[in-house]
């Protein structure tokens, strides 16, 4: 096939689709994936082509979903899980951090556990309480689980594809508020590997390293700063755990300065472990510390204050300013 | 439920000594020698740094101090859960209830609702829905499998109190329960357990000492489900009857016509998951049979802090039948087990049964029943013991005779000594084992992470020679 033009959404509708159409054992589960194709669409018209079977309306209770899935996974199946919103996977967490991490190796790895949990997560989107959180930190803490987010459409139907296919339960965390961005997708490339960054734009002066909703803030923030004659690297990460350390080390190396942008809150966020890591690696390639901007140690707040919240392009270009000054 | 078993295995307490037989007691672990971590420092060479002209020299020149290893102590660990539940029972002890709960059937039920093929005085009765008609062989096999998992069990029991396990959840009272269920299954039925269903371990062909290993702290589960359909013992209360009905759900896909049997208890009934277990199962009508023992007991609470309705009349609620039948009463367990399969089978969905047994032991060998339950309860128990009432009838029907019975203790003695030698030939993982079967694709944070671990490791090889050149000297001076 070939290059075709979509939104970030669709780009995971087609992905699904494909996966699909491979595999008889993948599934569709979640609430209202259906007839309605999801709150977002994201599953539109799936359960019309693969049938009630395939693509499952469930109960309204996310253990539930996720539990089931660990017992259809151990039966064979690939079941691919939709997380309506971010705020309501905890009542799962306890499925997916204590069972759904751990069997493989509770059973010396003679079960494997292909579920992927999707959850449209991030703000942006001006929405209630729970639909807009970053939790992605929680579940990159837990051996046994991977998490990835991709962030541009290309990415969202490969990386969907690779963690269907992967043998591990993966958390695929989806930017929410980028579902309507288009871009490329080209079906028929060879992806790279699921877990290896991105260099999104060469640069030289100082790394910006982020994930998801935040790369495109970040190639903003980069082509602002180039009209002032800074010129900034953007690192797409990926994938949260495991995370590449070895391409940021690489940029670090290069430019001396990273800065971590991510929407969830910054106290124990990922960006502390990239900090500490890269602290240890490039120690002494850094001219200034590593710097992290992201949400605060606050509960998500209401809509009309998520703009203050959120990283944007002013609150990353003066981490940017403040890492030059070192 | 969770204890450490670290009490009874002390790995090295210092990397400087070289006691690591596994089988002593940390107190009489040799000293720390004094030497062993200046040799080990003087061993170690202070990394050659570069550091860039254009970093003031004096930010990092002195290579940090290298710790020595820490010493590992011996000690148990205390974990909320259990901390948890020692909260509980001394709680319970302060109020004082103990007495003041009714015996058993103080849920609302009458008698007749319990289907009973078996009275506790080893008559047969009859049931218009449930009957069964073993052969005088098959009613020796279940005596059997009765007795060899009682005996299996207590021997457990006693190799956690000479330290060969850390902890151990007894079975004994619900053999019948265990037994009866586990042997109505199939080949190609799948079972998802609690930690306690040795019984049904046995039945499903489980190599009993396979079970052992978690307990002495050796894995975190340590068997292939797929083996004999046995899932891994789950610990968190109540969990794996979602991946039952999930199982179950994937069952009906294929087409198949396997069941699943969902073992959880009466404490796991108050629990989230089971309810959207039931709900699951109902609503996408799946093969699987919910089986609940209840035991009276969640360590310290009665079933009156879970239910006030009999556990087995929530099945209504959910739209499938639900039937309380006599757990210490190995043929209607099976009889009914059986009826519960066939419903499952033929596409009629899902079915709870509760078995109405009794936790005649402690909850595990860490607990102490003595502060929350009376004496006279466990005696109105033994009366309706599942072994004893099960023999009586073999014995008044001449179905077995002495020599069976003597055939019978030396198969239980053959097998508890082979539990015995079994544990205690079991070796103690290799430290690198922390790392395999994270995850099934790989990970670089694990690899990063056990290679460092290993490297760190080898660092002690010098050491280890030291520590055996002290250990010898040591040894000269008694």
């Amino acid at each position: 096939m070939a290059v075709e033009k979509m939104a970030l959404a669709k780009a995971i509708t087609a992905s699904l689709r494909t996966a699909m159409e491979d595999d008889a054992k993948v599934l569709v589960i979640g609430e209202d994936v259906g007839k309605l194709g999801g709150v977002f669409r994201v599953t539109d018209g799936l359960q019309k082509d693969f049938g009630e079977d395939r693509v499952i309306d469930s109960p309204l209770a996310e253990s539930g979903i996720v539990g089931t899935a660990i017992g259809l996974a151990l039966r064979g199946y690939r079941p691919v899980v939709e997380i309506q919103f971010d705020g309501f996977v905890f009542p799962a967490y306890d499925q997916i951090v204590t069972q759904l991490a751990k069997m493989h190796a509770r059973a010396l790895g003679t079960v494997k556990l292909p579920v992927v949990i999707r959850i449209p997560y991030g703000g942006g989107i001006g929405a209630v309480e729970h639909h807009s959180e970053s939790p992605e930190a929680l579940f990159a803490h837990v051996a046994g689980l991977k998490c990835v987010s991709p962030s541009t459409p290309g990415d969202a139907y490969w990386m969907l594809q690779q963690a269907i296919h992967s043998d591990d339960p993966v958390i695929f965390f989806e930017p929410k508020r980028r579902y309507w961005d288009k871009g490329e997708v080209n079906t028929s490339a060879i992806p790279g590997p699921l877990h290896e960054a991105r260099v999104a734009r060469e640069g030289t002066d100082l790394t910006l390293a982020a994930y998801g909703p935040m790369v495109k803030t970040c190639l903003e923030v980069a082509a602002a700063a180039a009209e002032e004659g800074t010129s900034l690297e953007v690192l797409d990460l990926r994938s949260m755990s495991p995370i590449d350390f070895d391409a940021v080390q690489r940029s670090v190396e290069k430019t001396g300065r990273l800065v971590v942008v991510h929407e969830a809150p910054v106290f124990y966020g990922s960006g502390g472990e990239i900090a500490a890591r890269i602290t240890e690696r490039c120690f002494y390639h850094l001219e200034a510390p590593v710097l992290r901007v992201g949400g605060f140690h606050a509960p998500y707040p209401p809509a009309r204050l998520e703009e203050e919240y959120l990283p944007n392009l002013d609150r990353v270009l003066d981490a940017v300013d403040r890492a030059l000054a070192y | 439920m969770t204890e450490s078993t670290a009490a009874r295995h002390p790995r090295r307490s210092s990397k400087r000594t070289s006691g690591s037989d596994g089988g002593s007691a940390a107190a009489t672990a040799a000293p720390e020698t004094p030497g062993a971590p200046a040799k080990k420092a003087a061993a170690r060479k202070t990394p050659a740094k570069k550091a860039p002209a254009k970093k003031a020299a004096a930010k990092k020149t002195a290579a940090p101090a290298k710790k020595t290893a820490p010493a590992k102590k011996a000690k148990p660990a205390r974990t909320a859960k259990t901390a948890k539940a020692a909260a509980k029972t001394a709680e319970a002890a302060g109020k004082a209830p103990v007495g003041s709960r009714p015996l058993p059937q103080g849920d609302g039920a009458d008698a007749s609702e319990l289907v009973q093929l078996l009275t506790p005085e080893g008559e047969r009765v009859e049931h218009p829905e449930y009957a069964v008609d073993p052969s005088p062989e098959e009613l020796r096999a279940l005596y059997r499998d009765m007795v060899l998992t009682r005996r299996f069990d207590a021997e457990a029991v006693t190799l956690q109190r000479q330290g060969e396990l850390g902890l151990w959840p007894s079975l004994l009272g619900q053999e019948a329960a265990q037994v009866g269920s586990g042997r109505a299954t199939r080949e190609d039925d799948y079972v998802f357990p609690t930690y306690r269903e040795h019984g049904v371990a046995w039945c499903r062909g489980v190599d009993p000492t396979l079970l052992l290993g978690m307990f002495r702290g050796v894995n975190n589960g340590g068997w292939d489900p797929n083996s004999n359909n046995f899932q891994l013992y789950t610990i968190v209360i109540g969990s794996q009857t979602l991946h039952a009905t999930g199982y179950a759900m994937g069952v009906a896909k294929d087409g198949a016509d396997s069941a699943v049997v969902a073992y959880f208890g009466d404490g796991a009934s108050s629990q989230g998951d089971v309810a959207e277990a039931f709900t699951f199962a109902a609503v996408y009508n799946a093969p699987v049979v919910f089986f609940c023992q209840n035991n009276q007991w969640a360590i310290s609470e009665p079933t009156e802090r879970q239910t006030r309705v009999p556990l087995y009349r929530r099945a209504a609620g959910y739209g499938f039948p639900g039937v309380r039948v006599d757990g210490n009463d190995v043929l209607a367990v099976l009889a009914v087990t059986r009826k519960a399969l066939e419903h499952a089978r033929s596409g009629q969905g899902p079915m709870l049964i509760e078995a109405y047994t009794y936790r005649m032991g402690a909850h595990t060998t860490s607990d102490d029943p003595t502060r929350y339950r009376r004496d006279d309860e466990r005696a109105a128990w033994e009366a309706k013991d599942p072994i004893l009432r099960l023999r009586t009838l073999l014995e008044r029907e001449n179905l077995a005779d002495e020599a069976y019975f003597a055939g019978l203790d030396e198969e239980s003695d053959a097998l508890a000594k082979r539990v015995r030698e079994s544990i205690r030939t079991m070796a103690d993982p290799d430290p690198m084992a922390i790392f395999e079967n994270i995850y099934a694709d790989g990970h670089s944070v694990v690899d990063e992470e056990r290679t460092q671990y290993a490297a760190y490791q080898a660092s002690f090889a010098d050491s280890a020679d030291f520590a055996d050149e002290a250990g010898a000297a040591a040894g000269k001076g008694h």
